[in-house]
């Protein structure tokens, strides 16, 4: 049986820029994907080639083991997708989009009611696209890549811009979906909790290139019992950031302290010991809290670690 | 699923666009209102005949100024059938008649009597464009023969005042006026706004939907579904060709009711030509809305595709007053084409076999675009 897709030493460049650099992977059915990555890190010209929409400079991306050259129709057929950023015709209603996408699939009425209520826009079924929020535009989107019942579904940026309940309705329709179908998902998005909770395997993605891959708690693994203390010291801005840097450079262990957010942060492997240490070491130097925080590792602690970048900067 | 021609498809395709453009209230506006308002417009200012005012300066020879004889033909068709004026300009007397004229309609003369350096004066603003200079000769006059205005007034005048005994009112007992149906302006004008309608619908219509779609990615989104992209076309196309039938009819139906314009020649062949015209326009639409994303850019494109033709093709004016080195260019142009072969319908009651050659260059000219549209489009 052939992977659901597969991309194999694909390179796109656009002019100057090499967005792609020789990527390969491939996706087994039903599993759950996400390119994880900064702005400008390749994902979105990467899914843009699987979904057909531009051809690799180099390399080979074939889905249900047939490539787009002489499957288009095919593949149309068997993908479902949405853009970064899409607007619809205006002036149709949410339930004419819909029907009208229908038609390319040759679907019925039937199909367009189930569509409206799995993305729980029965209610805007006759508002115009252009009067829908943010939120209820994604969920549209997502009901147009769900009309024909993908078998692989690929999702740019699905809650980018969003509020953070806009973007909880579109996890849950799609873990909804993860739970009853059988579809593999491929979503792009730089927010790490989207890729936590909606993907099993996670690609993580810089300047063109897969830096890491696997499933989360592999990509965890040996980091489970560190702990990240961010903190912020109160005191009086005189004592310039330059001050402060200063006087942390000579701790104990070593804190990573950003000037521009006047934060510091520190990765603790054994918090009972270690948390007492950086306590009496603030003491001595006469630093005060404002607050702090203690947290597991995340991707985007990851992340930063490989490239001294942040995932959302 | 292969099969070229998906019914369902298109018809939803067409139903689509026909919800959009009928869900937009400008359209309403730009392509049946506004057509019906420039018609109006235009048809009364060059149709009916008001009353045409003219002012001639009079300069007296300062010479002969105290003889009687000197200044007698005006004097006396002043005193026979003018009378004087009630205002006066900058203290000059002024002095009215009025030649009645059934054919012709009302023409006034006005006189104003003044000296040469006022009369150029009042020329170079416009105000006037005949003055008349009293000389041991007779009357002189002075105008730009290349004025028509001029040229009308000084033929009007120099009958008046030739010295026969002839009263103003039968000036143009000659004249025949050309009244019949066919000969008059809006009998001109009609066709000419139908067939720029069918340009501006199309390349508004079709061109500008286009980039938008494509600014707004809606295009890419759609040629990522299984539909077929020549259906999309032909939809656009199909409902541009019903907008301007309706857009078309309702023009002619006002034309018809307030101006009693009809259409001499034959139905079938103004349908095959309107349809060609369409396809010409639909096809030129394409290939200008063919690259680019920007609305900006497709703006400054269609522009250069309407306003060129808008002017030279004889829309409002007939395009014979161009210079002769450049008919043969203008000619040929689409919107040309098709304004001649509408009015040689309208007007000259032509039939298939004369507007079968008009009609089969602009479905030339849209096959060639069109297909030249195709292959340079781009969907993403």
């Amino acid at each position: 049986m052939h992977p659901v897709v597969e991309v194999a030493d694909v390179y796109k460049s656009f002019r100057t820029v090499q967005a792609v650099c020789g990527v390969s992977f491939s996706i087994e059915k039903g599993r759950s994907t996400a390119l994880l990555g900064p702005n400008g890190a390749g994902k979105t010209t990467l899914v843009e080639m699987i979904e057909g929409i531009q051809a690799p400079d180099k390399g080979e991306i074939r889905i249900l083991g047939k490539n787009w050259k002489s499957h288009a129709d095919e593949l149309h057929r068997a993908i479902g997708l949405s853009l970064q950023e899409t607007r619809f015709i205006d002036k149709l209603t949410v339930y004419e989009t819909l029907r009208l996408f229908a038609s390319f699939y040759d679907l019925d009425k039937s199909r367009v009611e189930e569509s409206l209520d799995l993305v729980e826009l029965s209610g805007k079924r006759n508002a115009y696209t252009v009067n829908l929020s943010g939120g209820q535009r994604q969920r549209l989107a997502l009901g147009l890549s769900l009309i024909n019942r993908p078998q692989v579904l690929l999702l740019d940026e699905p809650t980018t811009g969003l509020d953070p309940n806009a973007r909880r309705e579109i996890w849950s329709i799609l873990l909804e979906l993860r739970a009853r179908s059988q579809t593999s998902l491929v979503l792009t998005t730089h927010y790490m909790e989207e890729a936590e909770k909606l993907c099993d395997y996670i690609m993580i993605m810089d300047q063109g290139r897969v830096i890491k891959e696997g499933r989360l708690d592999d990509l965890l693994a040996g980091e489970d019992e560190k702990k990240v203390i961010e903190f912020t010291l109160a005191g009086d801005r005189a004592h310039d950031s330059n001050g402060w840097a200063d006087v942390l450079k000579d701790a104990p262990f070593h804190i990573q302290w950003n000037p521009q957010t006047l934060r510091g942060s520190l990765v603790v492997s054994d918090m009972e010991s270690e948390i007492p240490q950086f306590f009496s070491f603030l003491q001595n130097q006469q630093l005060r809290l404002r607050d702090m925080e203690c947290r597991r590792k995340t991707l985007d602690d990851l992340f930063t670690s490989m490239t001294g970048r942040r995932l959302i900067e | 699923m292969n099969k070229w021609f998906q019914p369902i498809q298109m018809a939803h395709l067409v139903l689509a666009h026909f919800k959009e453009v009928r869900r937009q209230p400008a359209v309403i506006f730009w392509g049946i209102i506004f057509p019906i308002l420039i018609s109006l417009g235009l048809g009364l200012a060059f149709t009916r005949q008001a009353e045409v005012e003219r002012q001639v300066a009079v300069i007296a020879d300062e010479t002969k100024a105290e003889t009687h004889e000197a200044r007698s033909r005006i004097e006396v068709l002043l005193q026979a059938h003018g009378s004087p004026a009630s205002e006066t300009q900058a203290g000059m007397p002024q002095y009215k008649v009025t030649i009645e004229d059934e054919a012709l309609g009302r023409t006034r003369f006005v006189f104003i009597d003044t000296d040469w350096r006022h009369a150029i004066k009042l020329l170079k603003q416009g105000s006037i464009s005949l003055i008349l200079k009293e000389t041991d000769q007779g009357l002189k006059y002075h105008f730009d023969p290349l004025n028509p205005e001029a040229q009308l007034a000084y033929l009007k005048l120099s009958k008046l005042l030739s010295g026969q005994d002839t009263p103003p009112s039968s000036i143009s007992s000659g004249v025949e006026p050309l009244t019949v149906e066919g000969a008059r302006y809006i009998d001109f004008l009609i066709p000419g706004l139908i067939s720029m309608g069918v340009m501006m619908s199309c390349m508004w219509g079709i061109s500008y939907g286009m980039i938008e779609k494509r600014s707004k990615k809606m295009l890419r989104r759609m040629v990522a579904t299984p539909m077929r992209k020549s259906h999309f076309l032909m939809a656009l196309m199909v409902v541009r060709i019903v907008m301007n039938f309706i857009e078309a009819g309702i023009l002619f139906l006002f034309a018809a009711l307030v101006f009693d314009i009809s259409i001499q020649g034959s139905l079938f062949a103004l349908f095959v030509i309107f349809v060609a015209g369409n396809i010409a326009f639909g096809g030129i639409a394409i290939l200008t809305c063919s690259h680019t994303a920007n609305t900006e850019v497709g703006n400054g494109l269609i522009n250069a595709v309407v306003l060129p033709m808008s002017v030279l093709s004889g829309i409002f004016f007939s395009y014979h007053n161009f210079p002769d080195w450049s008919l043969p260019v203008i000619e040929k142009l689409p919107l040309t084409v098709l304004a001649d072969g509408i009015r040689r319908i309208f007007i000259q009651g032509a039939g298939v076999a004369e507007t079968a050659v008009p009609a089969m260059i602009l479905l030339a000219v849209g096959i060639c675009f069109f297909s030249a549209g195709l292959r340079v489009f781009k969907w993403h």
